[in-house]
């Protein structure tokens, strides 16, 4: 494939990423932050952009780990643990940078990051893409669509979320309750996406 | 085969040795903040590395603040006041503090990171509660099965206030294989702030009474972490009516010297309950408060004396007595002290006898 095709074929990955393989609401994964973290927009936003920056970026990482390091090696049964080792340093990494580099940027993302260290949406990525063969170059596309489609439904959830925090809910529905329901409806929502894009 | 897996292992530990060295190597060059110096409530001064959550380094320093999610900013617990040096508040923190909490600076310690000094504020039962060393010095036998300790604390000085409970770490002994805490109120005169009186029942097959009655010796060494406990004197000036039997005395015996020691001058009756007249104990100290005190008063009430003893106190249960003397209820307060049972049989009879609830202070022994 020319780098041409390559790169349309990225963005028909992304976009499906976003819409019709929302990594949250049709694989349901990244569950916990998204159910503990989704009161506020302001936060939630916030986590989102952390995840979008986290997701593209590992999966470039464990892209060139895979092809370059397990492959030749024929340890390709081991990325599942070479991946997590992955994204933990990476993301330690960049926290620790952050921290000393840029006060404003740290506030505004690098507190998020020790949150989503361990977010499986992170490592699913990462292994869909093994999975499905994605070449380099759709691998970018297919971790920042990930991302983003991760930062819609969670920001979705916070809007929500924050209308209805003065509504009267039935007090056994109240918490928990009604924020699992409200992730099932959305999930039934973006099943409408389905057939819209014909990506893999 | 063999060689293969031996291998692979050794590829990818490697693989994850070089990140971890990796990270090393930079967490010396950029997480590095030096010693931080953080003054806790204007009164003590910790030096810590700079770079963890203020949460951890306090842990550290067995500053014990509550946190029920481990320091993930998902349960909002671990609230205290940061009045310099933290930053500004951030978006994790936000979901979990009100508008008057920010304007108090209260912040996360979780979510706060050692940076450069700082200065903070924590609850003053927070900061006081800790562990503390004490060597047995004294046990004295109270009845058959009641025998009062006294531990003298090696390294510190304890502040308490009268009514408040430690716990006590049972080390591992013959007939226990774990270490158990178990909770005594203090029983000492609160102005000895190194010594810890405890007044402690043997509990048949309990772990911590029998080590105490059994296998702890004058001189040996025990820890004890605390205070705790909302159990205490209110600062009204209404009459008091003590009811304790048993080891409940110890809270009672704390409360008393602490009335003495500030000339308290409210009236006061303390209704001892026992079955026996050998279940009574520290009759002359308690005579002692009688004349020491403005206006106290002990009634020991014997449900069952024998024939033979010539007993002329009141008889019966403590409830009937204080059912037949206590006169004008309603303008008493109330501090029960003791097992479920008896506490919640006297809390009926001074609600019938016209007390409201609120004037009903109680520290159940379970």
């Amino acid at each position: 494939m020319n780098a041409e095709s390559q790169i349309a074929q990225a963005m028909i990955v992304c976009l499906s990423a976003v819409f019709t393989n929302n990594i949250l609401l049709t694989y349901f994964l990244g569950m916990c932050p998204f159910l503990g973290c989704s009161r506020e927009v302001k936060t939630s936003l916030g986590l989102g952009f952390a995840v979008i920056f986290v997701l593209t970026f590992t999966c470039m990482l464990n892209w060139v780990t895979y092809h370059y390091i397990l492959l030749p090696l024929g340890l390709e049964f081991f990325r599942f643990i070479l991946f997590i080792i992955t994204i933990a340093a990476f993301v330690q990494f960049v926290e620790m940078v952050l921290d000393r580099t840029s006060p404003l940027l740290y506030q505004k993302l690098g507190i998020f990051l020790p949150l989503i260290t361990v977010n499986c949406a992170i490592l699913g990525a990462s292994l869909f893409m093994v999975i499905r063969d994605y070449s380099f170059i759709v691998t970018i596309g297919y971790g920042l669509g990930s991302g983003i489609g991760w930062l819609l439904a969670i920001i979705a959830m916070a809007g929500i979320r924050q209308k209805l925090a003065n509504e009267r809910i039935p007090r056994g529905l109240q918490g928990p309750g009604i924020t699992l329901i409200i992730a099932g409806l959305m999930a039934l929502a973006f099943i409408g996406f389905t057939g819209v894009l014909q990506g893999k | 085969m063999i060689l293969s897996i031996f291998i692979a292992v050794v590829i990818v530990s490697s693989i994850g040795a070089a990140l971890a060295g990796l990270l090393v190597i930079s967490e010396y060059f950029f997480a590095n903040y030096g010693k931080c110096k953080i003054t806790v409530n204007d009164q003590r001064e910790i030096t810590v590395d700079g770079g963890n959550s203020l949460l951890s380094v306090l842990v550290d320093d067995k500053i014990f603040i509550p946190s029920a999610c481990g320091g993930r900013g998902t349960c909002g617990l671990c609230k205290l006041k940061a009045i310099e040096g933290a930053g500004a508040l951030l978006p994790t923190e936000e979901p979990y503090l009100d508008t008057e909490e920010r304007e108090l600076n209260v912040r996360l310690s979780c979510q706060v990171k050692v940076r450069n000094d700082l200065k903070i504020e924590i609850p003053p039962e927070l900061f006081a509660i800790r562990e503390y060393t004490c060597k047995c010095v004294d046990i004295v036998d109270l009845t058959y099965d009641i025998k009062r300790f006294r531990l003298e604390l090696l390294d510190a000085e304890i502040d308490y206030i009268p009514g408040q409970y430690v716990q006590l770490l049972t080390p591992v002994y013959q007939g226990s294989d774990e270490e158990v805490y178990r909770a005594y109120s203090i029983a000492s005169d609160p102005n000895q702030k190194n010594i810890i009186d405890l007044i402690i029942r043997l509990v048949p097959n309990g772990i911590c009474t029998t080590y105490c009655f059994n296998y702890l010796k004058v001189e040996d060494q025990i820890k004890i972490n605390g205070p705790y406990g909302d159990f205490r004197l209110s600062d009204t000036d209404a009459p008091i009516a003590f009811i304790a039997g048993g080891s409940g005395m110890a809270p009672v015996r704390c409360i008393l010297h602490h009335m003495k020691n500030t000339a308290n001058n409210r009236k006061a009756i303390y209704y001892f309950g026992a079955n026996k007249i050998k279940e009574l104990f520290l009759v002359d100290e308690m005579k002692m408060f009688e004349a020491q005190l403005n206006d106290f008063q002990f009634a020991p009430v014997i449900a069952t004396p024998e024939e033979e003893e010539n007993w002329s106190g009141q008889r019966g249960l403590v409830t009937e007595a204080v059912q037949q003397n206590l006169k004008n209820a309603s303008q008493y307060e109330a501090y029960l002290c003791g097992s479920p049972g008896m506490i919640d049989a006297s809390i009926k009879v001074l609600l019938g006898l016209g007390m409201s609830e609120e004037k009903i202070f109680y520290d159940k022994f379970e």
